[in-house]
């Protein structure tokens, strides 16, 4: 506030700060508009390819034809004049829809145009039923499956993305004002310990706090029975996340704080900042807009990368903590070759991280002052 | 040459540097000894043989250095054949019949009892079977007869299942009952000398018969068995190869493709640099990790598909624009120009004057990306998806993972292949990080 309103003004303040915010908005929308368009593309090209990549062997075809087969011989089995036939014409019966079926859903198609039916079936989330797998509620549909197993995953990812941004953004910043102390100068040392991901650690971690100091579960989600208070439930949830959470922060804290760490000494260097020192701005001021608000960009997308990689980290770590989430869910899928899963995930996946990186660019849009206030905007 | 040597020097004053450096030289070592001593086939058949390679290993045992840490002497396993001198076999004629008597003779000084005991008999006959009787003599003299029984050409008796001596030893399991001292309660062992007597009657003058006495211990060699009674230093050494050829290859290929890539794209520009730059975005949003899972369920499990198929996954990587930002600047450097005006070809500007300009910011790069590729191996093994023939470190903690071993308390199990990748990941590690700041001078006063 301080510099924009001393500065002198012909038009009146209020007008020009209401055209400012309107002109904002519009770019915003703007922004946010072409970022919808271009992800949205890339994520039809991403499942595109997961659908080739699935179909090289046929799989994709095999789970249409074993869907088409239980649904005809379902109806079979349903009509009454149909299943006093004997066994041997009501097969033939039956071969002959599943044929019309095929041939009707496309099936004898050449797989380039067939492949554009299952793009629309996987963008949609028609991913077909499973072989093995049913949901908690008994439903053998992949989708029904799948978003069964979301919210535990959510939960557990966002909890340690919120806690490693927030704790890594603040030491960082702390670490490059005292650049050179022991403190600084251990996270340096430690940042290599973050080539090993998060399942990794949780091994140690459950071998220390479960299995020799045994104060933690080896892991799941809740305590078995499930409590009936939804406070006993919080509690318990809690006591399980202690563990994931930590293996998943122990594994990118230190190289996070030690990139960011860079990125604020980068532009804590600038002329400004020294020029704001010079104007006697209290430290607290300094940070917050000239060093803070300029990294912020690059901080964002150092940690749109993070997150990915620890979405796939997440299948493993999912699978040694045993948490009933999507990584689990995949763990079972490849236990059980469970193909309908195994690529109704991929294509989840794929949705996930055009979701995270759509959401990080539009945060990205909020704090980038390029977007918000220049002509120009970013080239992501 | 001589900017080789300024390097070393360089490196030398980082602790982290010299420190991941000497790992990796013994790493690689230690791969060069597991492939000499163990050749691959060799390596395959200790892994996946059957009964006939690890039969005589026990079960879960833990390496048997940790006897050394603890006060309680856990068992190593005894094996005595009739080649051994402990054991002496006579043969006497009684009528037209042979009896053969085998004295097993053998020293019990462990604190804890033997996981299993079983005599593997093999014998020769036309038609009447061998018949034998056995019995047990503990160090202070009391004998304890073993159910008689006739035996196959080849077969097995297991102690824990002999019906006589379950009606002798009554408050406790048979193995116990055969080591413990009598009427002290829990159960204690009795150390001393022990002798298991076979005697065996041939009703046919060219009948033979052997016998061989296995007393499995608790612990086995340099880093103990698994549930299937192999033996883990198998896994143990080869992981080491397969490990750093899979981090190494995966790494290069990776960042010298991408690398290539970002050249010809920021040297031709326009419509070429765009599409590269497209499919960089469309790369991000690839679920890497779910299609490595499907390809491994769908069509292999081949270490070297995966490999093919990590490199092909990762090549448009973020790390493009970071090369692409730094050609950039470089194309516009005057000796490019120069090149250009005496009429170099493209590829010969690209190959010859962009990239070498570039391998100070690749090196870094490449050995920093090795541990990623050496736990994701490792993380597909932990998923089941591992080589199928192949012994490496992350089979080996799916395998424990599997059994339960952290609840089972096998620590072991998990701790030393866990502690092999982590030692491999911070080597490669350190050293990256400090040649990136040898080779980024820019970062190196930050």
């Amino acid at each position: 506030m301080t510099e924009a309103t001393q500065s002198p003004v012909t038009a009146s303040p209020s007008s020009l700060e209401k055209k400012a915010t309107a002109s904002t908005l519009s770019r915003l929308a703007k922004y946010t508009l072409v970022k919808i368009l271009t992800l949205g593309v890339t994520i039809v090209i991403g499942v595109y390819l997961t659908i080739i990549i699935a179909n090289m062997g046929g799989e994709v075809d095999n789970i249409r034809r074993g869907e088409i087969r239980e649904r005809v011989a379902l109806m079979v089995s349903m009509n009454q004049d149909l299943r006093r036939l004997p066994a041997e014409e009501r097969a033939k019966y039956i071969n002959d829809m599943v044929k019309i079926e095929e041939d009707r859903l496309g099936l004898d198609r050449p797989f380039i145009l067939r492949s554009f039916t299952y793009l629309t079936d996987a963008m949609s989330l028609n991913l077909g039923r499973a072989q093995f797998l049913t949901s908690d509620s008994g439903s053998k549909q992949v989708r029904l499956i799948i978003l069964e197993r979301l919210p535990p995953t959510l939960v557990l990812f966002g909890t340690a993305n919120i806690l490693l941004f927030f704790f890594a953004l603040f030491i960082a910043l702390g670490l490059s004002r005292h650049y050179g102390s022991f403190l600084d100068r251990l996270v340096i040392a430690l940042a290599p310990t973050s080539a090993a991901p998060g399942w990794f650690y949780g091994i140690f971690l459950i071998l220390i706090f479960a299995a020799v100091l045994n104060v933690l579960p080896y892991g799941g989600m809740v305590d078995a029975p499930v409590p009936d208070t939804t406070i006993g439930y919080a509690l318990s949830l809690l006591k399980h996340m202690i563990l994931p959470t930590l293996a998943i922060f122990l594994s990118s804290i230190f190289i996070t704080i030690y990139s960011w760490r860079t990125f604020f000494l980068i532009f804590s260097s600038e002329d400004y900042v020294e020029m704001a020192k010079a104007k006697g701005l209290s430290s607290q001021m300094i940070e917050r807009r000239y060093i803070l608000r300029p990294t912020m960009p690059n901080i964002i997308t150092n940690f749109a990368l993070l997150i990915i990689g620890l979405w796939f980290g997440a299948i493993i770590l999912e699978t040694v903590f045993n948490w009933p989430g999507l990584g689990r869910l995949f763990y079972r899928a490849i236990g059980l070759f469970d193909t309908p899963v195994i690529v109704g995930e991929t294509v989840i996946y794929a949705y996930l991280l055009a979701i995270t990186v759509f959401l990080l660019d539009f945060i990205y849009a909020l704090v980038d002052p390029r977007v918000k206030v220049g002509g120009e905007g970013p080239k992501a | 040459m001589n900017a080789l040597k300024n390097t070393f020097r360089d490196i030398s004053q980082y602790p982290s540097a010299v420190l991941g450096l000497v790992i990796i030289v013994l790493l690689v070592i230690f791969a060069v000894y597991a492939v000499v001593t163990i050749p691959y086939n060799e390596a395959i058949r200790m892994w996946r043989g059957g009964e006939e390679i690890w039969g005589d290993y026990p079960r879960n045992a833990a390496p048997a250095w940790t006897n050394w840490f603890s006060a309680k002497k856990l068992p190593e396993t005894i094996i005595l054949t009739t080649d051994d001198e402990r054991v002496k076999k006579e043969i006497q004629t009684v009528g037209s019949n042979q009896e053969v008597i085998m004295h097993y003779v053998f020293d019990y000084p462990y604190d804890d009892f033997p996981q299993e005991m079983i005599i593997f008999f093999t014998s020769k006959y036309d038609v009447k079977q061998p018949h034998i009787t056995m019995k047990w003599v503990t160090p202070d003299g009391r004998e304890l007869r073993m159910s008689q029984m006739s035996v196959r050409r080849s077969d097995q008796y297991r102690f824990e299942l002999d019906e006589r001596l379950k009606r002798r030893i009554k408050d406790m399991t048979i193995i116990q009952g055969l080591f413990a001292t009598p009427d002290v309660m829990p159960p204690t062992i009795q150390k001393g000398q022990y002798e298991l007597q076979i005697s065996a009657l041939l009703f046919e003058p060219n009948a033979e018969v052997d016998a061989k006495l296995v007393i499995y211990g608790k612990v086995h060699g340099l880093a103990g068995t698994d549930h299937l009674r192999r033996d883990l230093m198998v896994a143990m050494l080869w992981g080491a190869p397969i490990a750093l050829s899979f981090g190494i290859l995966a790494a290069l290929g990776t960042s010298v493709l991408s690398m290539i890539i970002a050249a010809v794209g920021s040297w031709f520009g326009g419509a070429v640099d765009e599409v590269i730059q497209r499919i960089t975005e469309v790369n991000l949003v690839l679920p890497v990790l779910p299609i490595l899972i499907m390809i491994g369920t769908l069509y292999s499990r081949s270490i070297w598909v995966i490999l093919g198929a990590v490199v092909a996954l990762s090549i448009f990587s973020s790390s493009i624009k970071t090369f692409r930002a730094i050609f950039l600047q470089i194309k516009e450097a005057p000796y490019i120009e120069a090149a250009r005006s005496y009429g170099a070809g493209n590829l010969r500007i690209i190959f010859s004057y962009l990239i070498p300009r570039l391998i100070p910011v690749l090196i870094p790069g490449f050995v920093i990306g090795i541990p990623s590729y050496v736990f994701l191996e490792a993380s597909l093994a932990v998923l089941g998806l591992g080589d199928p023939v192949l012994p490496t470190w992350g089979k080996v903690i799916n395998d424990a993972q599997a059994q339960g071993a952290l609840f089972n308390g096998h620590y072991y199990w998990v701790l030393q292949p866990a502690v092999l990748l982590m030692i491999t990941g911070l080597a490669f590690s350190m050293l990256g990080f400090a040649l990136d700041r040898i080779f980024n001078p820019r970062l190196r006063g930050v």
